[in-house]
């Protein structure tokens, strides 16, 4: 097009592609590309776009099985819920705008979600959000949390999706990149779910939503470079319209109830683009767009510019000939546009008019599929063998193990979230049955007996100690959130958050928790449905810990109820379901009390796994769990300390070292495989024997009673302490130190 | 009997007081899209929550505008019962059809919660299935609830029993720890003079069913419904 920037080899490493692969381009067109194709490539080949790097390792994980009704490669995945009815969910990363722009980064994010949801024609039900932020002393990462906080609840508030779980974890390693990942969980029925294919040569192309501006141009390629000193990326981040998403929502889902279209996508990352290309691709059909008819915010924009725009709230689709005045009508009542921009052809190519003239003309197959794949070279890290190094001997046994409790209370990862989940509307639809703050939260579906659990796990702590056994682990911990609420999973969605792929050391964390995530969901019968790659989390050469981000759907049926993980009477018996052993590498206790980031992760054996959760579900059956809590983070004394504060009530226990335990690792250690849970006197023989025959181990070891929690380690007493103050310590920590006060 | 559920763009609580008056009181529902001018078979009307136009200004703002608002304030004014919940109250004071103004939570953020509130009057459709002074709990979800008016206003709402509902501790004691927004004089819901208008913060319609752990919002609606059936009767 005349007036464009002629495209050199120079232009073309600009935009981030490499010599070899602006050679790739020049093969596939057979010839030099326009400025608008190079923008176009540059885009679709960026890491965060093409995953490019992670393809090769992605291809491992499990995701088949009978419950998968859609399964990676779309845009969202699918599990049956019986009835016919399917929940479809995914999570995504937005860590690169949300350090950038915290209100707008993470609000988009929710956005973004959303739409993956809604265009596969499921109405979104849940939203849930894993974020890691630095450390809290400093004044960056408090602005960074809080208005991070904001803009979830400004979108997800706004479209009356209730935020109803998810994780906060504080680490120095995010003191210079934030995460934020969003997870999205929608209900539809299986035989109707929408596809991102533009299916049926001739067929009218539809732009449907807000209008394209110059917001975002670039925004997959920034997210696909690390940050450095001074990096001005601002403009880059697009600015979030809950209240159009929403008409945008009604208005698709309105439209789908009808036979309207044939396929349709939301436009992300890479907009236009990608949503064009990819739906041509997967149809192996192509796309004709005369981009004079694309609504634009702002005067004068070019192809260029179009193409590249990530502006929010938009949409593709196709629609079924004739049906283009319906569609119209549609959007019209909700306010919103929707214009024919082009049509389906069947040469396979993605061409692009504008005034007359063409001004790009790609194979869509090999724009969307042919991206250059890298097997990248892979090393163990230098650091492994240094923290992994653990001397349990060594370390001084602590005094006084209430001051210990109470520290890990008061530890951010650990304390309260309630400042935070108080500020999302968590109850809209009237479906949230256990609210945030809970293993796993609960929603009914109504006009059924069933009930969705989900749950967001990952402890990146462990996966920097050994990335294998780490990313195993966040799939067992998800699991047995749900379990402990009474669900069966059903599968997972995986947003991996890694540093520069390009440093063979990241690369072989990446595919070591990839092989951890595939044993660990092969072993818990929980495929992997759908999932985000985020790299170059680095800021000045400085990676994240590896954090593969797990989250998990399960379903309560057979008229199972919900279970909830506070105590619930006096006089019940408490039980420790698994077997505790000295798993004090990487604990949190051992990082707040001995400031130490070492050891190995805590042993996971999946048969184990799998046996516990199967016996909690059967005991579960039986009627006779009243509460049921996991250990994880602070392990026993914390999972207890969270059943008692939960309740409102204490318990006497009592736990024995056989001489083979530290009193420390006892109560603190983060042994897999364990659950807490309650049964009335009464029904100790159906526990004992049910779990018997389950083949697990477990012990009796006290009574819920009174208002202290009191532990007592070979009949000494080891923790006695008034719920109140603990409670106080648990609901407080966080809020203080979010407001600068130490706690 | 039929009651009506207005929809604005951007209601979300539609759906959740569709349900309760359908599913749990058993009664007729009809959604009634903010464009309607037309009221023809409608007992009943519901003003949900949401954030209506995106609430990018001032909190129902613009939906007080809306082509349907002319005929919810002829309904209002004929004494036939209108409830708004929370953005529907908004929109309700916004409209002038209730007194007074709500402005941001004095904490500036949103807050979402069960909320203990004080029935303060009984003498209504709506709270006649309470008894004066009893505690209830329904959840609060809002950033702009922290109810505003000038003292004459007040005086007028307060010498009139038409403040119906407080935020109260457990106990039902009225104080300043127990106000989550800042509201003046704990104010959670007011009634019009005609006490067939209802417009509160807290959403009844989340605390009406055994399974989300309250059921004290369904005696509102049963109430609004009860006091249908007599003037039909």
């Amino acid at each position: 097009m005349s007036g464009e920037p002629q495209v050199t080899d120079e232009l073309a490493r600009e935009h981030g592609l490499t010599a070899s692969e602006y050679a790739t381009v020049q093969k596939i067109l057979g010839r030099v590309p326009t400025y608008t194709e190079l923008g176009i490539f540059s885009v679709m080949w960026s890491e965060h776009c093409s995953y490019k790097s992670s393809r090769v390792h992605l291809k491992r994980l499990p995701s088949t099985g009978p419950q998968v009704v859609q399964g990676p490669g779309e845009n969202a995945g699918a599990v049956d819920i019986g009835d016919g009815m399917c929940a479809v969910f995914k999570m995504e990363s937005h860590n690169h705008p949300s350090f950038i722009e915290p209100f707008n980064g993470a609000a988009t994010g929710v956005g973004g979600i959303l739409r993956d949801v809604f265009t596969m024609g499921a109405r979104p039900v849940a939203l849930l959000n894993s974020l890691r932020f630095g450390t809290l002393s400093r004044p960056k990462n408090r602005y960074l949390l809080n208005r991070v906080v904001a803009g979830i609840a400004h979108y997800g508030n706004c479209m009356g999706v209730p935020t109803v779980g998810g994780e906060v974890y504080f680490n120095p390693t995010y003191n210079q990149n934030n995460l934020v990942n969003a997870m999205c969980v929608g209900i539809g029925r299986s035989d109707r779910l929408f596809l991102g294919q533009a299916k049926g040569v001739g067929n009218p192309v539809m732009y449907v939503g807000a209008r394209t501006g110059r917001d975002g141009i670039h925004g997959a390629t920034m997210a696909s470079e690390e940050f450095g000193e001074n990096d001005e990326k601002r403009p880059t981040v697009q600015v979030g319209d809950p209240f159009t998403e929403k008409l945008l929502l009604e208005a698709c889902l309105e439209l789908m109830a009808a036979d309207h279209i044939e396929g349709i996508q939301d436009m992300g990352a890479a907009g236009l683009t990608s949503s064009s290309c990819e739906m041509a691709s997967r149809a192996g059909t192509g796309v004709h767009l005369n981009l004079d008819l694309v609504p634009c915010r702002e005067t004068g924009m070019t192809p260029y510019e179009m193409m590249l725009s990530e502006s929010q709230e938009r949409m593709l689709l196709v629609a079924k000939p004739g049906h283009e005045d319906r569609v119209r009508e549609i959007f019209s009542k909700w306010d919103l546009e929707a214009a024919v921009i082009g049509k389906v052809t069947d040469d396979g190519m993605l061409r692009l008019t504008f005034r007359g003239e063409t001004v790009a003309e790609i194979p869509a197959q090999e724009l969307a599929e042919q991206a250059p794949r890298y097997e990248r070279p892979m090393q163990v890290p230098g650091y492994l063998e240094a923290v992994q190094a653990l001397d349990v001997d060594g370390l001084p046994a602590p005094g006084d193990l209430n001051a210990v409790l109470e520290a890990l209370l008061a530890s951010p990862t650990i304390a309260s979230k309630e400042w935070i989940f108080e500020q999302y509307d968590h109850m809209v639809r009237t479906d949230t049955v256990v609210r945030p703050g809970s293993d796993a939260a609960v929603l009914r579906i109504k006009g059924t007996d069933r009930y969705l659990a989900l749950s967001v796990d990952c402890n990146s702590r462990y996966c920097m100690l050994n990335p294998y056994t780490g990313a195993a682990i966040a799939v067992a911990e998800s699991a047995r959130n749900v379990v402990a609420s009474g669900a069966r999973p059903l599968g997972i969605t995986d947003c991996l958050n890694f540093g520069n792929p390009e440093r063979p050391e990241i690369m072989w964390q990446f595919a070591m928790a990839i092989e951890g995530i595939a044993d660990a969901s092969k072993a818990l019968d929980a495929p992997v449905v759908s999932g985000n790659v985020s790299l170059y989390n680095e800021t000045l050469g400085m990676g994240i810990y590896p954090t593969p981000t797990i989250g998990m759907v399960g379903l309560i049926e057979n008229g199972r109820q919900p279970v909830t993980i506070g105590f619930k009477d006096d006089g019940d018996l408490v039980i420790v379901v698994g077997r505790n052993q000295e798993d004090l590498g990487g604990s949190e206790y051992l990082a707040v009390w001995h400031n130490r980031e070492q050891g190995v992760p805590p042993q996971l054996d999946l048969g184990m796994a799998r046996r516990v959760n199967d016996a909690i579900l059967r005991l579960m059956d039986t009627g006779c769990v009243k509460s049921c809590h996991d250990t994880a983070e602070g392990g026993l004394a914390v999972a207890l300390a969270e059943c008692a504060m939960a309740g409102g009530i204490g318990a006497q226990l009592g736990l024995a070292t056989h001489t083979r335990l530290r009193a420390d690792a006892l109560l603190f250690g983060e042994s897999q495989s364990r659950f807490v849970l309650t049964v009335a006197p009464a029904n100790r023989d159906v526990m004992e024997e049910t779990l018997r025959e389950c083949g697990v181990p477990f012990e009796a070891i006290g009574w819920v009673r009174g208002d202290r929690l009191q532990i007592g380690i070979d009949r000494r007493l080891s923790v006695d302490a008034a719920l109140s103050r603990l409670a106080s310590i648990y609901r407080n920590a966080l809020k203080d130190q979010l407001e600068g006060r130490t706690a | 009997m039929t009651i009506g559920v207005v929809v604005f763009p951007g209601s979300n609580c539609d759906h959740d007081v569709y349900h309760v008056i359908k599913h749990v009181c058993g009664e007729d529902a009809r959604f009634l899209w903010h464009k309607d001018r037309e009221l023809s078979g409608i007992d009943g009307l519901v003003l949900p929550g949401g954030f209506s136009y995106g609430d990018y200004l001032r909190c129902g703002a613009i939906a007080r505008v809306s082509p349907i608002m002319a005929e919810v304030r002829r309904f209002a004014e004929q004494g036939r019962p209108v409830l708004g919940i929370c953005n529907g109250f908004q929109v309700l004071v916004e409209a002038g059809i209730l007194p007074g103004a709500l402005v941001h939570n004095r904490d500036q953020h949103f807050i979402c919660r069960p909320m203990h509130l004080r029935v303060a009057s009984a003498a209504s459709p709506y709270t006649q299935g309470y008894a004066k002074g009893q505690v209830v709990n329904f959840p609060i979800a809002h950033a702009d609830g922290n109810y505003q008016a000038l003292p004459d206003t007040i005086q007028e709402l307060e010498d009139n029993d038409r403040v119906a509902f407080r935020y109260a501790r457990p106990d039902g004691t009225v104080d300043d720890a127990a106000n989550p927004n800042g509201s003046i004089h704990n104010i959670a819901g007011i009634l019009n003079a005609g006490r067939n208008v209802l417009g509160l913060m807290p959403h009844p319609e989340r605390a009406a069913e055994p399974e989300l752990g309250c059921t004290d919002g369904r005696a509102l609606f049963m109430g609004m419904i009860s006091n249908l059936v007599e003037h039909s009767a």
